[in-house]
């Protein structure tokens, strides 16, 4: 991998996290904490691109005032050094030296860029999901008092440790809105999940929430819905882990766009 | 792809004749290498760009398939995932490397150090805490130790820990197992330890003739800013490429290996060990990121975890590569088998005591 090779590598992945960290594609595989650090990390990377080439140019350009110098003097031993001027000397050893190999497994770095910028994949989602166990877990300080009239809006974690740590106390008898994406299993039983993540998407775990009542017709995995409905007590075990999951009886459901950032970021603080 | 020297007017040496000395005379080993190389089984990067680019447009329909199905949009979103995460963590250590290797004189180390070589030991290991950067920095930063007249012991010793046991890495190690603060306690102790007892054998048994003088750094004779930017750029190309390779096996790993499998692994302690040191071995993850994957194999015992992120900063196949280049394949067949089955003893002893 050549000088330049390596300039325009560090150029596209610096410009790459730049774009990731400037918009919200970010989002869809790290955690938002982490946006400052990618702006830096393009701008360094930006950086030692930009220093490369300069250095390159000044380095360039020394060689070639060497080179100049001997030309003014006299011409006599100039042409004696003139057919391997520019390989001999310690010039060319100099160059030599410096332009160290760096190993071709650096082209490497092209592919996550070509498939963050090109692809844009999705955000962990219900392929995931199915394949994660419920990451459910008890809150250890209880769960809070919930405002005493209207409909419930909960997140997924919520309602699902509610329903299965606090026996629905706090939720029987409500009309309860809860929003996450669609996953069937591979019976076709429909979920409602939420992804949650400490800190890439490669650690992302679902919490799940089994439906049950007024589904629509046709369920689209990864589509983000919105449903409305009660508090049942019926519940079920996630089959790859065994952790219990309740559900949900649906009264209706509605479309929603998908929340900015797809996690469930509660766990970060 | 074509590995075109910067020789502007004269084909150089191509990447096939890697063993063709760097730093001797590029130009008249050039001349005997060129014509057969840049003929023969040469590619360069343009033909190569434009066949996979016609290769892409005639294969579209399956591509689009392949595109769209789950396992592959999962398998692009861990892969982009790690990648994306590491990064920044990989340029913050990249970058204070960089500083520490150009604006710290190495003599400064050879003064510090204690003149016995057992007290020089543990003291070099604990200076490992003062080079923020990944294992790539530390392999050239230990040659350059030795040939500054630093016993081999201790810079063998300061080669294993400083991965390991940096703030930059100790933080990432936090920062990824929010749960379990205890985590970065163990790797400390445990990587500081396998560091020390590597270089006490080695001043015990080891050899002068095993290990060839390392050769001179490329940063000498430059400016400062140039050696600055050309350590930073050499660390990032180094350690960015194993980075994919190893975002593209944990990928994998997540996305395509059923769970049962890790599952059935995971089961046995001693088994959970064994599997996830060899992982780190095959994965060869940067050190600055293993602690993320690390945490994303939920279903493996925290010892063995433990094992990964000691094993991993210590040997793994691509610092075997960078050891046999810099210090002579006899060291390299010797230290990295006797590195790893010490990795693996110290981090199950810890990992009891600690996790």
């Amino acid at each position: 991998m050549n000088r330049h090779a390596q300039t325009v590598v560090l150029l596209l992945t610096g410009g790459a996290l730049l774009h990731a960290g400037s918009t919200d594609l970010y989002l869809r595989y790290v955690k938002a904490g982490l946006q400052p650090l990618l702006i830096g990390a393009g701008v360094v990377l930006t950086a030692a691109a930009v220093a490369t080439l300069w250095y390159e140019r000044q380095a360039a350009r020394s060689r070639r005032d060497r080179h100049r110098e001997p030309d003014e003097p006299g011409a006599g031993p100039d042409q004696q050094r003139e057919p391997d001027a520019p390989g001999a000397g310690p010039e060319r050893a100099a160059a030599g030296r410096h332009a160290h190999r760096e190993p071709r497994v650096a082209w490497l770095l092209v592919l996550p860029l070509l498939a963050l910028v090109l692809v844009a994949p999705p955000a962990a989602g219900s392929y995931t999901a199915m394949r994660t166990g419920s990451a459910l877990q008890e809150q250890p300080w209880g769960y809070p008092k919930l405002p005493a009239d209207g409909p419930l809006r909960l997140t997924v974690a919520d309602y699902a440790g509610r329903a299965v740590y606090d026996q629905g106390r706090a939720l029987a008898g409500r009309r309860i809105k809860v929003a996450g994406f669609l996953a069937l299993d591979g019976h076709g039983a429909p979920y409602l999940v939420r992804m949650a993540l400490n800190c890439c998407a490669a650690d992302a775990q679902p919490v799940k929430i089994a439906l049950t009542g007024e589904l629509p017709p046709v369920l689209q995995p990864d589509s983000w819905i919105e449903v409305t409905g009660t508090y049942t007590p019926k519940r079920t075990k996630d089959p790859v882990n065994g952790t219990a999951v309740p559900y949900l009886s649906v009264a209706s459901t509605r479309p929603v766009k998908a929340p900015q950032d797809p996690y469930d970021e509660a766990w970060n603080g | 792809m074509a590995i075109i020297e910067e020789a502007p007017d004269r084909p150089g040496p191509g990447a096939g004749a890697g063993s063709v000395a760097p730093h001797g005379s590029p130009g008249a080993a050039g001349t005997d290498a060129a014509p057969r190389d840049s003929t023969g089984r040469h590619l360069n990067s343009p033909l190569l760009l434009t066949m996979l680019l016609v290769l892409a447009v005639a294969a579209q329909g399956p591509l689009r398939r392949v595109l769209a199905a789950p396992v592959t949009q999962s398998w692009m979103t861990v892969f982009v995932a790690v990648v994306v995460q590491a990064l920044p963590f990989l340029v913050l250590g990249v970058l204070l490397s960089a500083v520490i290797a150009v604006y710290v004189p190495p003599s400064f180390f050879a003064r510090a150090l204690p003149k016995r070589p057992a007290l020089a030991v543990p003291a070099a290991g604990m200076a490992g805490v003062v080079l923020p950067g990944c294992e790539c920095a530390s392999v050239p930063v230990a040659g350059a130790l030795v040939r500054r007249g630093v016993t081999p012991a201790a810079a063998l010793a300061f080669l294993l820990s400083a991965p390991a046991i940096n703030p930059i890495v100790l933080t990432a190690t936090a920062v990824a197992f929010p749960g379990n603060p205890e985590m970065v306690l163990a790797r400390f102790v445990a990587s500081l330890l396998v560091a020390c007892a590597m270089g006490w054998l080695w001043q015990r048994l080891g050899r002068g003739e095993w290990m060839r003088p390392p050769e001179r750094p490329s940063h000498e004779g430059l400016g400062k800013g140039a050696a600055f930017w050309g350590s930073v750029r050499h660390d990032v190309m180094h350690a960015g490429g194993f980075l994919v390779v190893g975002a593209m096996a944990a990928a994998t790993l997540k996305a395509v290996v059923p769970a049962s499998w890790l599952n059935a692994a995971a089961g046995n302690p001693l088994i959970a060990i064994l599997a996830l040191a060899v992982l780190a071995v095959l994965l060869s993850i940067c050190s600055e990121a293993d602690a993320f994957v690390a945490a994303s194999l939920t279903q493996f015992s925290l010892t063995s975890r433990l094992a990964f992120l000691v094993v991993g900063p210590m040997i793994d196949l691509k610092l075997f590569a960078m050891q046999t280049a810099t210090f002579g394949r006899a060291f390299a067949l010797r230290f990295a088998p006797a590195t790893f089955a010490l990795a693996i003893l110290v981090s199950a002893l810890i990992g009891t005591v600690l996790l």
